[in-house]
């Protein structure tokens, strides 16, 4: 069964004079117990989407649903069951952990004893720092407080708008292994990430670029969809070896890509440079949301 | 090394008894591109508002673009450019106004803020959007700009902050191409990222753990010294050994 189905969402913005359309016509749908990925830089529509579909913002015209409850008619029932972690911290900064979390429970009605064993993994984390202000807490204690702030009354679906920005590579790989364990429990979570390496960490992943939807696949099967030959490049110099590139016919593409240049090449007929290696290599997931933005999907 | 343009040795501060940056020594040559990684936390905000002449130290010696940290910080502020993700441009100015106010605050004469200001916009492609306000720009476009006014007094060296947070891998990719240009012309760049395919494009790394630079080198070294396959496993090797958080 589908947790969450979206048809013909749109939504636009307008300041002044300018008109910002920041969701185009998006349909999908996302699995019960699914962990998806919404993989899309800013001011590709992420946030917006995760607005609405957590009830908090009113489509202009399409419709959504999450766990059978319509987003805009069903809006009250909604919000008892779906957990949000905005992309901004906002947690009550001058109240203390504890004192947050009895606020939130109290909202939903419930009681932070009585649910503590929902959160426990993330919580043992933060319970030395339970008397704290969460104002002058550490960024990825914070992290971890707002986690526990949208899960204290154990929602069916969680929405977490990039919960990884800023965040250092070793935090985030905690935090990952944290959602693994909530999906265990049969948590439906939709995450947001503009880090197109976590879309591996993904079940399914929709890559999303200017309020459109280039592509919904598995990781893998982005990956195998991609089509193109790709051949990796090593220096000497990486701006020499793209200028380089420029020159050489059957290389319709051309990018640094960690340690190594990119390069989109014709299956024949390619003539390097003397001297210059080049080596076949898998497309990574970045290398496919560049070649759907190329195609004019942006 | 005396075309360093940063050289550090043994730089600390303490904020009360912590110590956020502890003993730090590098060298940043001219034209060279280096990367400052290091969990949140490890001090590299610190150190950069050391560098930038913005925190004077405790303890320890460090000269940017050959001025001290103790005593030349309004030349070192005149002397090098910075952009972070959080603060570069007003997004209620429009283009050209945001190029003017930073080239006036860098002291360009006008005439020089008008040659400079037309050549900037017709590389950058933004001619016909010069006067369009910074708020109805695309993130990369924004950001392109925002690299290019930093640089507009033409400075040794250009801080970096985290420059490249949320944008869409192709701009990112073109923003990198213009920190090799600003690097070719000789301008030495000095960049933070959490994106550790970016620390790839260094010409040297360093990793930053509570305080210490526990490691700096090429990335090929840093990956051979450490028998990893890149960066990000070096990195998360080290700074899973990090005592503190933030």
């Amino acid at each position: 069964m589908d947790a969450i189905t979206i048809r013909q969402v749109s939504k636009a913005y307008a300041a002044g004079r300018t008109r910002t359309e920041a969701l185009r016509g998006i349909s999908l749908d996302i699995g019960e117990g699914e962990r998806f990925g919404l993989i899309g830089p800013d001011g590709a529509g992420k946030t917006t989407l995760f607005r609405i579909l957590t009830s908090l913002l009113l489509p202009d015209s399409g419709q959504a649903a999450v766990n059978g409850l319509d987003v805009v008619r069903d809006f009250r029932r909604l919000r008892t069951q779906l957990g949000y972690m905005p992309g901004r911290f906002s947690l009550y900064t001058d109240l203390t952990v504890e004192e947050n979390l009895a606020f939130f429970a109290s909202i939903f009605d419930t009681d932070f004893r009585e649910n503590r064993h929902l959160v426990q993994d993330i919580y043992v984390q933060l319970e030395p720092f339970r008397r704290f202000r969460a104002g002058n807490l550490s960024g990825g204690m914070k992290q971890k407080l707002a986690l526990c702030c949208a899960l204290i009354h154990r929602p069916r679906t969680l929405f977490l708008d990039e919960p990884t920005t800023g965040v250092d590579a070793v935090s985030r790989k905690e935090f990952w292994q944290l959602l693994k364990g909530l999906q265990a429990q049969g948590i439906t979570i939709v995450v947001s990430t503009p880090y197109m390496d976590e879309a591996s960490l993904c079940d399914r992943v929709a890559l999303i670029q200017q309020g459109r939807i280039l592509r919904v696949d598995t990781p893998e099967g982005l990956r195998r969809g991609y089509g193109r030959r790709l051949m990796a490049v090593k220096g000497p110099g990486m701006l020499k070896t793209l200028d380089m590139l420029e020159g050489v016919a059957g290389v319709s593409d051309a990018y640094p890509f960690g340690e190594h240049v990119h390069a989109v090449v014709a299956d024949e007929g390619v003539q390097w440079p003397e001297g210059r290696a080049a080596v076949d290599v898998e497309p990574d997931i970045e290398d496919c949301f560049i070649s759907l933005m190329k195609d004019g999907h942006g | 090394m005396d075309d360093a343009v940063i050289l550090a040795e043994g730089l600390t501060r303490r904020f009360g008894d912590f110590t956020a940056v502890d003993g730090i020594s590098l060298s940043v040559a001219r034209g060279e591109i280096y990367g400052f990684l290091g969990a949140n936390g490890a001090g590299k905000t610190t150190a950069m508002r050391m560098f930038c002449g913005l925190l004077k130290p405790r303890a320890g010696k460090a000269r940017v673009a050959g001025y001290d940290v103790w005593t030349r910080t309004e030349d070192i502020k005149r002397s090098i450019g910075y952009m972070s993700q959080r603060f570069s441009l007003y997004d209620d100015l429009s283009v050209v106004e945001n190029i003017r106010f930073y080239a006036g605050i860098y002291g360009l004469g006008r005439r020089e803020v008008r040659e400079r200001g037309d050549r900037m916009l017709e590389e950058l492609g933004l001619t016909a959007e010069r006067k369009a306000l910074v708020r109805s720009l695309p993130p990369g476009w924004k950001q392109r700009l925002a690299f290019s006014v930093a640089i507009i007094h033409e400075p040794g060296i250009v801080f970096l902050d985290e420059p490249t947070g949320g944008v869409d891998p192709l701009t990112r990719r073109g923003f990198w191409k213009m920190i090799y240009r600003a690097a070719d012309r000789g301008i030495t760049v000095f960049v933070t990222t959490h994106y550790m395919d970016e620390a790839e494009y260094c010409d040297r790394v360093s990793i930053m753990v509570d305080g210490r630079i526990e490691a700096l080198d090429t990335p090929a070294g840093l990956k051979q010294a450490h028998g990893a396959d890149s960066i990000n496993e070096v990195f998360l090797r080290l700074a899973r050994q990090a005592r503190r958080t933030e």
